[in-house]
């Protein structure tokens, strides 16, 4: 076991983990420790644009920006959150700019921007062009980008170790909590080197969880083999609350059958969602933006057709993504890397032929709670000392119950920002908190079980029973049958888990066991997705209930806190609790696009 | 054993067939590390890709046989691998491309240490990324808004921006499988991203970096690396570009 000690220490290395580093490297002693190589990380998967009010091509402001961030997020948002974005927006994207970023350029050679679902100008008068680009790839080029600059600037990485556990100097499982403005403190995480399989514990002042989403609890996801949601369960574990998990992000365009990303930029630049008979539905559903409007509108409009048996193919089970009435090179110049996908993936040529699209599994617009300067929130009050979180990870909330296409972008960029320097400012007026005498005992124990387990339950077997019932049960239309029967399935399945083995006994580059470790946190945060959803008994954003099918703000105007408490007979249960919701200048109306 | 196309009209009904993986074997954990072949043969589906078919021999037959990956669609670099002896990434290569009536063989990329199985040891391969500065070196006097650049000075360098860094490229080219000291295109790649931007002020530097020994000279211009790149890069192109820029210092 090695030990180490870092003023901060950044769990993740992808757009918020690189961006905290590059603040707070420069101020403090910083680490990034990531599973992956920083250049692997999911925000390289990201691709039509970030938005920021520039006003480069057409009219624009930040308060629009704002006004469509909340009601994007069905007014679940903390609108002094979606204001401080919007406004940082624009200073987010101009020094990505100077950090030599490759906007595709305007005619005058400013940032260009294109149009992006639910971004319109004047509070939704029409669709309105926000999103700077870099083709179809800005996430690739964001990654990059920082990447380019954390080698600049000497950035210190931990590559391929993985983060088991967060160290506090309180137990918050216990069933007595800390008094109100007790002061708990974050004093390091637990790594495991995969390469040595060796542990290193990271003894720091400043934690900041940045490790993204957790979109593999579903079969069908744009998201990457490694989204397994770690920082959240890391968290939950600890007894930090998670918000809001109940609203997960159903992005309509996942190549048929695949959950592979094809950009909402597709309809920005012009594309059309056509059902089994050829017709341009979303006029049906968004009368006044069409194919343009919010993702849970246009992924539930989609599956709604798809049930009416007006879906297309030989099953009528997937809708079309239209682009054949663009000009090829338009195309090739705005989208050539998801037309590749197309033509790899599908074999489809979509000059000439529509796509096959159905909604993927996207975003989580829950994760661990934070204030607008990014500490972590253990209560509806109170922080936890020296532990931040930016990015998919945390929940500012910016994104309500939904959120608007290329906010993510521009989430990890202005909150990746606000964390390495709050990070590195708290880290340089505190003191060292002892860590627990024995703080690997727990990850040591739990890896050991594991991986000397006799033969047991497979990860492969219950990943995917898990993966199945969340795609069939918990997925665009729920109901408290359907989510009953997730729950069900998901309780089996954390029982079955307490057999799990492995095969690979080894200790170098052990990914068998690692898969074991992640399924355990797939399975925690589903369990929270559902019992969130099941105790919202209303539709908002991404959750639909088809047996409450309105939004209820008498009820259900408030997020939801979901809590791990420990149980008489060494399990835990889910306690849910609410916290308001912050309303600074918009009053919840009818969303109607 | 019937290796089947599917139309995209049939996406949701594709038929199975059995496709074998020829696969190099490595425990470094083994009493005698050594090196071997290890057959394993699945059921795949028309669209499944090489990562498929070894996510079922990891997940169904033998847990421990290991390989990187992660965004699983060609753009996060992580599972580039020599595949019936040609460099791909194995999330974008599809079986029903490869002839899947015969084994498929898949090694590690070579030139790299091989850690374990199909991984190798990125850490040359980063070092040499690291040392052409790819970042944007330019003056301090940075406009309040942004820099401006025409449409067809970013597309000068377009290309190149396309990199993902999963060195498929540089663990295809002969020169650096027999002098591990050479850049390789990869690193090339990502000096003419910058060489070639209009914003950037450190071509002179980063060219005299490329001028040494080990540097562009060594490229023969066996067009390997384009031939392997996933993205696409014209890369012996952007090599032979760096190589005009060194002699006429136009860039």
């Amino acid at each position: 076991m090695q030990i180490h000690q870092y003023d901060v220490v950044i769990v993740g290395a992808g757009g918020a983990g690189m961006r905290a580093a590059l603040e707070s490297s420069q101020r403090t002693r910083t680490a990034v420790i990531s599973k992956l190589y920083p250049t692997r990380s999911h925000t390289g998967a990201a691709q039509g644009g970030m938005c920021a009010a520039l006003a480069n091509v057409e009219e624009d402001n930040w308060e629009w920006h704002t006004f469509d961030t909340v009601k994007g997020g069905d007014y679940l948002v903390d609108q002094d959150a979606a204001e401080i974005m919007a406004k940082e927006a624009i200073d987010a994207v101009l020094d990505l700019e100077k950090m030599g970023l490759p906007f595709n350029r305007t005619p005058e050679g400013k940032i260009d921007q294109r149009r992006f679902g639910g971004h319109t100008r004047n509070h939704g008068e029409a669709a309105v062009r926000r999103a700077c680009y870099a083709a179809d790839r800005t996430g690739h080029m964001i990654l990059q980008t920082l990447y380019q600059q954390c080698v600049k600037n000497d950035v210190q990485f931990f590559n391929e170790y993985y983060v088991l556990d967060l160290l506090l100097d309180t137990d918050l499982t216990a069933a007595k909590k800390p008094r109100k403005g007790a002061p708990v403190r974050c004093s390091g995480v637990v790594a495991y080197d995969l390469a040595t399989g060796e542990i290193h514990v990271f003894h720091a002042k400043s934690v900041v969880l940045a490790t993204g989403g957790s979109g593999k609890i579903f079969k069908t996801t744009s998201n990457a083999h490694t989204l397994t949601g770690d920082g959240m369960a890391l968290a939950l574990r600890r007894g930090i609350p998670l918000e809001d998990m109940e609203f997960f992000q159903f992005h309509p365009t996942g190549l048929a059958g695949l959950g592979i990303l094809l950009s909402e930029a597709a309809r920005g630049e012009g594309g059309i969602l056509r059902n089994g008979e050829g017709e341009r539905f979303m006029e049906r559903y968004a009368p006044t933006i069409k194919d343009l409007a919010p993702r849970d509108i246009v992924a539930r409009s989609m599956a709604n057709e798809v049930r009416e048996g007006r879906g297309a193919g030989p099953h009528k089970d997937y809708v079309l993504l239209d682009l054949t009435h663009l000009e090829p090179e338009h195309i090739e110049a705005k989208l050539p890397d998801i037309t590749e996908f197309a033509r790899t993936y599908l074999g489809i040529e979509p000059f000439t032929e529509p796509v096959p699209v159905y909604p993927t599994a996207h975003y989580a617009m829950g994760g661990v709670p934070t204030t607008i300067s990014t500490e972590v929130l253990r209560s509806n009050t109170d922080v936890v000392q020296g532990l931040f979180a930016a990015g998919e990870v945390a929940c500012v909330s910016v994104h309500g119950s939904n959120r608007l296409g290329t906010n993510s972008l521009l989430d990890i960029n202005v909150f990746g920002r606000r964390a390495g320097i709050a990070a590195a400012e708290y880290a340089t007026g505190a003191d060292w908190v002892e860590m627990p005498q024995d703080a690997a005992a727990y990850v040591v124990d739990e890896l050991e079980r594991i991986r000397t387990a006799p033969a047991g339950e497979k990860v492969g077997d219950l990943r995917k029973a898990l993966q199945e019932t969340m795609d069939a049960n918990a997925q665009v239309f729920r109901t408290a049958e359907s989510l009953q029967r997730a729950l069900d399935v998901i309780d089996d399945l954390r029982a079955r888990y307490q057999s799990i083995s492995v095969q690979d006994k080894g200790r170098s580059f052990n990914t068998d066991l690692l898969e074991a470790v992640e399924l355990g946190f797939l399975l925690d945060l589903a369990r929270v997705v559902v019992v969130g959803a099941l105790a919202r008994e209303e539709s908002r954003g991404g959750h639909f209930r088809e047996d409450f099918p309105t939004r209820d703000d008498e009820g259900f105007m408030h997020h939801t806190m979901a809590y791990a408490v420990a149980t008489k007979d060494g399990d835990t249960a889910i306690r849910l609790d609410k916290k308001p919701v912050t309303v600074t200048r918009y009053q919840p109306m009818e969303r109607k696009y | 054993m019937t290796a089947t196309t599917t139309s995209p009209a049939a996406v949701g009904e594709v038929p199975s067939f059995d496709v074998t993986l020829r696969i190099r074997r490595y425990d470094p954990d083994a009493a005698t590390p050594e090196a071997f072949w290890e057959e394993f043969t699945v059921s795949a589906h028309g669209t499944d890709r090489v990562l498929d078919a070894m996510h079922k021999v990891k997940w169904d037959l033998d847990g421990s046989l290991t390989f990187r990956r992660s965004c699983a669609h060609g753009i996060c670099g992580s599972d580039a691998m020599r595949i019936n002896g040609r460099n791909r990434l194995a999330c974008k290569t599809l079986l029903k491309d490869l002839d899947p009536s015969k084994p498929i063989t898949i090694e590690p990329i070579k030139g790299l240490p091989v850690v374990k199985d199909l991984v190798v040891d990125m850490e040359p391969f980063f070092a040499s990324y690291r040392e052409v500065m790819p970042f944007l070196i330019a003056g301090k006097n940075a406009p309040t808004k942004e820099r401006l650049q025409s449409a067809e000075e970013r597309a000068r360098f377009d290309d190149t921006t396309k990199c993902i860094l999963c060195a498929a490229c540089t663990t295809s080219c002969p020169v650096f499988w027999t002098d591990g000291q050479y850049f390789g295109p990869a690193a090339i790649v990502n000096a003419h991203r910058f060489i070639f931007d209009s914003r950037d002020e450190g071509a002179a530097q980063r060219l005299e970096i490329l001028n040494d020994k080990e540097g562009v000279w060594r490229c023969r211009t066996t067009f390997n690396c384009t031939d392997a790149c996933p993205r696409g890069i014209e890369v012996t192109k952007a090599i032979a570009e760096v190589k005009k820029a060194m002699i006429t210092r136009a860039f």
